[in-house]
């Protein structure tokens, strides 16, 4: 079948904010799609709220669009491009729910437009529970045994019947949100009711639980003319039961033999044809592990998260040829980029690949870590090798939860009970207690007993930990082994030249004399420390642990196991196993065996750094950062390279870069990639480290520490950013304020200090992210509290005690190129300090900031900039107080905030940094008057509340939010409507107001509740906060507090009497307990709750927003862009 | 215990000695199959080869006692990244490395098999050798020394010494009743894999499995509904007797050809094969089968292929071609009554896309047509 030669112009749909269950993958599906099409020579219109994605580049589409993804909004960007076709498959499940509401509410037919790829009628086949049951059982693939439930007594009903445990899953929702297993009548109660509540359909499955079972998926694609492949199968390691998004993960299937591998392949095809999907799809099956008997679990009628780890697993781009498959290509008429052979294949892999989940308890101590059928994992990292061992540990390595090996110091104190406990439930540290059990000598059968895991697995595990302890057991050995040749390390012979590839091959005549012996692969010198050496590498110990094992430090363990010729090859992820030659720059690397190829020379070689996996505090927007620095270095000229582990990034797309590197972002593999990259020559290959986030920027000293050159900033400048005694030191000597405060080690000096500077004070560590731990505290009890709970968590880092100034907080992202400095614009925070500023909702440009302030932000920007001689880009943070502007905080990198002012502002920030840490001075450094324009953007943050049960939502210091969004439009009033929209609040035009308010806020509150009586609303209020809305003469209903009698407060609540609730977090800890279950359940209700009064004000001016314009943005960009280049080329 | 793996270019890859002690010789080639290495240890096509697993995990799932193909391990040697001593699956009975030391396999892992791979994939199969307790220069002299993988005929090794059936309940003896078949069709065994007559009997289709030797009237005189050429290993060139039987067979009964069952009709009428760079070997390769248009991902296993310009004036219609590079993957010729493929149906190991086949054969039998 040719493509579809009636299209012409295509809409794509984007995933919007990053969210629990919808991350980055996205990005990565959307933006490849949009490529993809546009190669064929289709105009791409495109709609997605979320700024920080590469997708929503004025370059990845023709027209970008980024507006709420409402049925509003999409309508009106319809109206306006009147596109032929909807591409509603690769925008996860917000962009397949939206284009089923356009088809469904006839905006599609309305406006002409077709859906592109798999019809709908498959999409809600494969949706709907009852109808993909009955599909399923008319093809005869099993089911398991279930209910479908749509009201609350067909739940009692089925509650009396159903086997137990059973599963709980609403339809239509992300993530499996509101899933869970019941084991009792009662439990299935309660877990269906609040499914029902979350559904969109108001529709459940209750089913037969299928824990302990083996869970396999199928990545599978399907084209138009009925060929089907599989690209990928993946095994969980955690058996049924847990989400697979939040399961280890690994691929290919392990523990399977072909005729079950080919069973299930079989069944996932079947399916797929059954549906008539077009496009790409995801098939979960429960196997039992004691026979051959499997369920179907469920379908993905689109891209997935798991599409995307299929991708990265395989090297086959899933996104991509499922957009020419809707454009009606078939799989034969498609080429994969990677061999150049037909896409219509499936991949061989000859290589392991781990998936780990990264889950956001470190935010949220009081959070539930115990995994079920509801995603809780806020991103993942991947890793591959030759030997599963390597891959776990690559993986751990990778992950960045203050573990580098299996050693988990809390697992050590475990009784056997508890031990026991949490082998038995599945949590986020699982992995870390069934080493600590090994570590113990329990056997492979009884961890399988309690986990079920299968015991291909722990035999694996085990074997690490057997490994860990002997080097333990030897470490003095390993040490001696190490440093004796550490010290001639210098004038070891280097890595021998010797290629599995083809070209350096000199082929030897079949002659004894011209042996070629590669690298050793098993050398002879088995039972020496050199050889359990050589093991634990091929294993993937990090040199770290060889380090903490012997006391040497990393570059000691590095120089002692280079003399000891224990090197790492780079072997590249080819689809094919070998078979075919492939161009594909895709590497990993292993401690075993030769690299495919030598290095390609080039003269110009630099590798960005990613910024590993997604996390609260490190989204996609350092993805995208990583994205355009690799661009800006090879349109310079460059050979970019990219190390990340992150498999669902654009950054680690297979045609983004010159090398990809798919490794843990660690000093050890950094170092062994640009050894290999520099070749015979040996030259240094600078490093980019300002755009992968704090995991990028925490590598500095240690690079440095080798000698490897750091592109921009100066790594001096970097530390001195950091380390708040110097920092403190030179805002002195630039006249710059902050708020007064100190560095502290002991709860005594932080009690002086905090008496020092009065209180409230904001206390944290110092050296984390994302405002982890950190506090505002009033009294001399609550500093006690803090330092028992939060800093035993950090015990390395001393902690900052700062005057908390309670004033408007504003940023700042500078470009510099060390001498010049160019401030694109100033973003203003709407709610005051005390936010976390990646929570706080902000706006460009200012819209309450003077002329004054902003000349000092300005002023004090530039100061900064020329201290530091910041080179690439400066993030700082600022608190304004009755006209002062004190600086709270300075990020030598890329912020956050780089991909929302970059298109606000059409000034393309990453590539004028890059571009000045090659050398290039700024082109300019003033912007307009006018930065935007006439246009006013807000972002607003996103939280996945709704995910992660018992969690605080309330805006504090520590940053909660996983996304944002932006809205974008002429007035103020628009923006912040349509930002709102995006987020997901439901914005209300009538009905009641709840107000329960702390004391500080109560005066303020009755300005805002005088508001909101203006704009029609009724005011119901809890009792304290009713009388100061009373003594002001404000019509006011009490609401009792909970548990004073019904219906109280909460019931007013879940029953939906209430539009929007104001709650602001009181400092008083009895009554936030209250705070914190009235937030719970207005998040559960679907209640909009906002939790300070400036996102309450916001939230009234957007009810002034009158007219929307809907705009593509960054048309500007490209103009600019190209006078800029011509600017910029050196005379 | 040591181990190496010397190729003839040269090139020693050093690992250690898995399943049987010993040495071994035979034309290395690799697979691409991520699973089913007992069915390829077992496929009669694999005598006188090394196989080398591209995979790098081997035995994770042990080795049972419904996967093996044949009566014997039949790859001259085995070469693998890591063996499975710990194998997990309910059906397993044995290791990979015990399964290996029984059946005599001289095997060897810890080997970078990826750079062996692409020293094949560059340079085309050639002869190794696997030995335990020799130096690699000794190896490498008997290796120079070795009868070449191309001068050597193991189809009459692999092939059945005495007819046999098979039926609903697997092997049975000649003189196994035929009552409760819808058919019956006699496989002439150059190196038949049993999921063949496995798959014949889930169609209700009885099997008489004889020698390749056996003469044409001799299987006609089964009086079968048809006769499927199987699968085998080596040059198909060399089968000239063979190829006799086949011409005589041709036209007086319908004929399915598998792997070298395909080659065999071809080279009967008249078209000619040629050896493959590095073959085909694995569970993922696309064919297009060009009467319906459908992509089909099949198992391969082939070092030779049908040359597709000499198929001119033979009469056979091409009806099968292998995307990736063009070959002949199948041809029928609707007269006599043939259709074939070079590629594995019967699957064991690779996916099952191709099963169709045996209804097609079926069908042809039943006079539907080919």
């Amino acid at each position: 079948m040719p493509k579809d030669t009636s299209l012409r112009k295509v809409l794509v749909i984007g995933s919007g904010p990053i969210i629990i269950g919808q991350a980055a993958e996205f990005d990565y599906s959307g933006s490849q799609a949009c490529r993809s099409l546009r190669e064929e020579g289709l105009e791409v219109a495109l709609i997605n709220s979320n700024p920080a994605t590469i997708m929503t580049d004025p370059d990845t589409a023709d027209r970008v669009y980024i507006e709420p993804l409402t049925v509003e909004f999409a309508e009106r960007v319809i109206a306006q491009e009147r596109p032929d076709g909807l591409l509603p498959t690769l925008g996860g499940q917000t962009g397949l729910n939206l284009a089923t509401e356009l088809a469904v509410r006839g905006v599609l037919d309305k406006y002409g437009v077709r859906l592109l790829g798999t019809p709908l009628t498959a999409i809600q086949a494969a949706e709907d529970r009852e109808k993909f049951r009955d599909l399923m059982r008319q093809i005869g693939e099993p089911v398991p045994e279930s209910w479908i439930v749509e009201s609350l007594s067909e739940l009692r009903r089925v509650a009396e019947i159903a086997p137990y445990p059973c599963i709980v899953r609403p339809a239509y929702t992300l993530g499996g949100t509101g899933g869970g297993i019941a084991h009792t009548p009662d439990e299935l109660l309660e877990i269906g009711a609040r499914g029902l509540e979350l559904s969109m359909r108001s529709q459940i499955l209750v089913e037969r639980s299928l824990l302990g079972w083996k869970e396999i998926e199928y990545e599978v694609m399907r084209d138009g003319a009925d060929n089907a492949i599989v690209v990928c199968n993946m095994e969980n390691l955690d058996p049924m039961g847990v989400h697979t998004g939040d399961s280890m993960v690994v691929a290919p299937s392990q523990t399977l033999s072909d005729f079950e591998y080919q069973l299930l392949r079989t069944a996932s095809l079947r399916i797929i044809r059954a549906l008539g999907i077009q496009g790409g799809c995801n098939v979960q099956l429960a196997l039992n592990p004691n026979g051959s008997d499997y369920y179907v679990i469920e379908v993905n009628p689109r891209v997935s998260r798991s599409s995307a780890l299929a991708s990265k697993a395989t090297g086959y781009p899933i996104a991509r040829i499922a957009a020419k498959i809707a454009i009606g290509l078939r799989l034969d008429e498609i080429r994969n980029p990677i061999t150049g052979t037909s896409a219509a294949f499936e991949p061989a892999l000859d290589y392991c690949v781990v998936k780990i989940p990264r889950f956001p308890f470190d935010k949220f101590p009081t959070g539930d870590r115990t995994l079920g059928t509801q995603m809780k994992a806020t991103g993942e990292v991947m890793a591959i090798d030759r030997t599963f061992e390597g891959a776990l540990m690559k993986a751990v390595r990778g992950l960045e939860v203050g573990v580098s090996d299996l050693r988990y110091p809390p697992a050590a104190r475990l009784s056997p009970m508890e031990l026991e406990t949490l082998i038995a439930t599945p949590n986020d540290m699982r992995l870390f207690y069934v080493a600590e059990a090994f570590r113990r000598g329990w056997l492979v059968e009884e961890v399988h007993g309690l986990s079920k895991i299968d015991p291909w697995f722990l035999h694996r595990i085990r074997r690490l930990v057997e490994m860990e302890q002997e080097l333990i057991a030897r470490s003095a050995e390993v040490r001696e082994a190490l440093s004796a040749l550490a010290l001639d390390s210098w004038q070891v012979r280097k890595a021998p030249s010797v290629w599995s590839a083809e070209a350096e091959l000199p082929h030897a005549e079949a002659d004894a004399s011209a042996l070629q012996i590669p690298r050793p692969s098993a050398p002879a010198d088995t039972g020496t420390v050199a050889s359990l050496l050589r093991r634990a590498k091929e294993w993937q110990f990090g040199d770290r642990f060889l380090a903490q094992i012997t006391g040497l430090s990393e570059a000691q363990v590095r120089a002692g196991r280079r003399a000891l010729g224990i090197l790492p090859a780079f072997k590249m992820v080819d689809t094919c196993a070998g078979e075919f030659e492939a161009q594909t720059p895709y590497f990993y690397s292993t401690y075993h065996g030769a690299s495919d190829r030598p290095a390609p020379a080039h003269p110009r070689k630099a590798l960005v750094l990613g910024s590993g996996p997604i996390r609260i505090g490190q989204g996609i927007e350092f993805d995208y950062s990583a994205v355009h620095a690799v661009r800006t270095l090879r349109e310079h000229g460059y050979y970019a390279m990219i190390l990340n582990n992150n498999p669902e990034t654009v950054s680690t797309d297979f045609d983004i870069s010159d090398a990809l590197y798919f490794d843990p972002i660690t000093t050890e593999d950094v170092m062994n990639l640009l050894e290999y990259e520099a070749g015979e020559s040996g030259a240094p290959i600078p490093v980019l480290v300002q755009f992968g986030g704090q995991t990028a920027i925490n590598l500095v000293r240690s690079l440095q520490g080798f000698g490897v050159p750091i592109l921009g900033t100066p790594p001096e400048s970097i530390e001195l950013a950091e380390d708040r005694r110097q920092f403190d030191a030179l805002l002195e000597r630039l006249g710059v304020p902050r708020p007064s405060g100190r560095a502290v080690t002991t709860l005594e000096d932080a009690r002086a200090a905090a008496h020092a500077v009065g209180y409230p004070v904001l206390v944290r560590p110092s050296f984390v992210l994302g405002g982890r731990a950190m506090e505002i505290v009033r009294s001399d009890a609550e500093l006690e509290t803090y330092w028992r709970s939060a800093v035993l968590a950090f015990p390395d880092a001393p902690v900052l005690v700062d005057k908390y100034i309670e004033g408007k907080e504003a940023e700042v992202d500078l470009i510099g190129d060390g001498e010049r400095f160019l401030i694109p614009a100033i973003m203003e925070h709407i709610e005051r300090a005390g936010v976390h500023s990646g929570d706080s909702m902000t706006v460009v440009p200012p819209q309450t900031l003077g002329a004054s302030e902003q000349a000092q932000i300005r002023d004090y920007s530039l100061r900064l900039g020329r201290a530091l001689h910041a080179c690439g880009l400066l993030n700082i943070q600022f608190v304004v107080q009755d006209g002062q502007v004190y600086v709270i905080e300075v990020n030598p990198r890329a912020s956050r905030t780089v991909p929302y002012l970059s298109k606000i502002t059409d000034i393309p920030m990453v590539r004028l940094a890059v571009a000045a840490q090659l050398g290039q001075p700024l082109p300019f450094t003033e912007t307009a008057a006018d930065p935007t324009r006439g246009r006013i953007a807000v972002k607003a943050p996103v939280f996945s509340s709704l995910k992660l049960r018992q969690v605080e939502v309330a805006l504090g210091p520590e940053m909660r939010s996983t996304g944002e969004v932006m809205g974008i439009d002429v007035s103020y009033a628009a923006a912040l409507y349509k930002a709102l929209t995006a987020a997901g609040v439901k914005i209300p035009r009538m009905g009641s107001v709840l107000l329960t308010l702390a004391d500080k806020d109560k005066p303020e509150g009755v300005a805002l509740a005088r508001a909101f009586l203006a704009k029609g609303f009724r005011l119901l209020a809890t009792a304290g906060t009713a009388q100061t809305l009373q003594t002001a003469g404000l019509p006011v209903q009490t609401v009792p507090k909970i548990g004073a009698g019904s219906p109280n407060l909460l019931d007013y609540i879940t029953g939906k009497r209430v539009q929007l609730l104001v709650n602001t977090p009181s400092p008083d800890r009895r009554a936030e307990q209250q705070g914190l279950l009235i937030r719970r359940a207005a998040v559960e209700s679907g209640v909009p709750c906002l939790t300070a009064l400036d996102t309450a004000w916001a939230l009234l001016h957007a009810l002034d927003a009158a007219e929307w314009q809907v705009h593509p943005i960054g048309q500007f960009e490209r103009a600019a862009v190209s006078t800029m280049t011509a600017r910029a080329v050196p005379q | 215990m040591q181990a190496y793996l010397v190729l003839e270019d040269g090139s020693v890859f050093t690992g250690e000695a898995l399943g049987a002690s010993g040495r071994a010789t035979g034309e290395l080639v690799f697979t691409t199959s991520m699973t089913g290495y007992q069915e390829i240890l077992t496929d009669p096509s694999y005598a006188g080869q090394i196989v080398l697993m591209t995979y790098p995990l081997i035995g994770n799932y042990g080795v049972n006692e419904e996967s093996d193909e044949s009566r014997q391990a039949q790859a001259a040697g085995f070469v693998v990244r890591e063996a499975c001593e710990t194998p997990s699956n309910w059906r397993a009975r044995a290791a990979l490395h015990d399964y290996l030391a029984a059946r005599g396999v001289v095997a060897i892992s810890g080997v970078d098999t990826r750079a062996v791979t692409l020293r094949v994939r560059y340079h085309g199969v050639m002869m190794a050798t696997l030995t335990t307790d020799e130096t690699p220069q000794e190896a490498l002299h008997r290796l120079q020394t070795a009868p070449r993988y191309d001068e050597e005929d193991f189809v009459y090794r692999v092939t059945t010494p005495a007819p046999y059936k098979w039926g609903y309940d697997g092997m049975e003896p000649i003189d196994a009743s035929d009552d409760r078949y819808r058919a019956r069709v006699v496989i002439l065994d150059c190196g038949v894999k049993w999921n063949i007559p496995r798959r014949l009997a889930s169609l209700g289709v009885r099997s008489i499995i004889v020698p390749a030797t056996t003469p044409a009237d001799q299987i006609l005189a089964y009086q079968p509904d048809g006769v499927l050429l199987s699968p085998g290993p080596g040059d198909p060139a060399r089968l000239q007797p063979v190829v006799e039987t086949v011409r005589q067979l041709l036209g007086k009964t319908p004929v399915a050809g598998i792997c070298l069952g395909n080659q065999l009709v071809c080279l009967a009428m008249g078209a000619r094969t040629f050896k493959l760079k590095f073959g085909h070997r694995g569970g993922n390769h696309p064919v297009k089968n060009l009467l319906t248009g459908r992509v089909d991902i099949t198992s391969q296993n082939h070092g030779y292929a049908v040359d597709r310009e000499s198929l001119q004036g033979t009469g056979l219609e091409l009806t099968h071609v292998n995307l990736n590079d063009d070959t002949v993957e199948g041809v029928r010729h609707r007269d006599l009554k043939v259709i074939t493929l070079q590629y594995h149906p019967e699957a064991a190991p690779g996916p099952w896309d191709s099963r169709p086949f045996f209804h097609e054969f079926l069908a042809l039998m039943d006079g539907r047509g080919a």
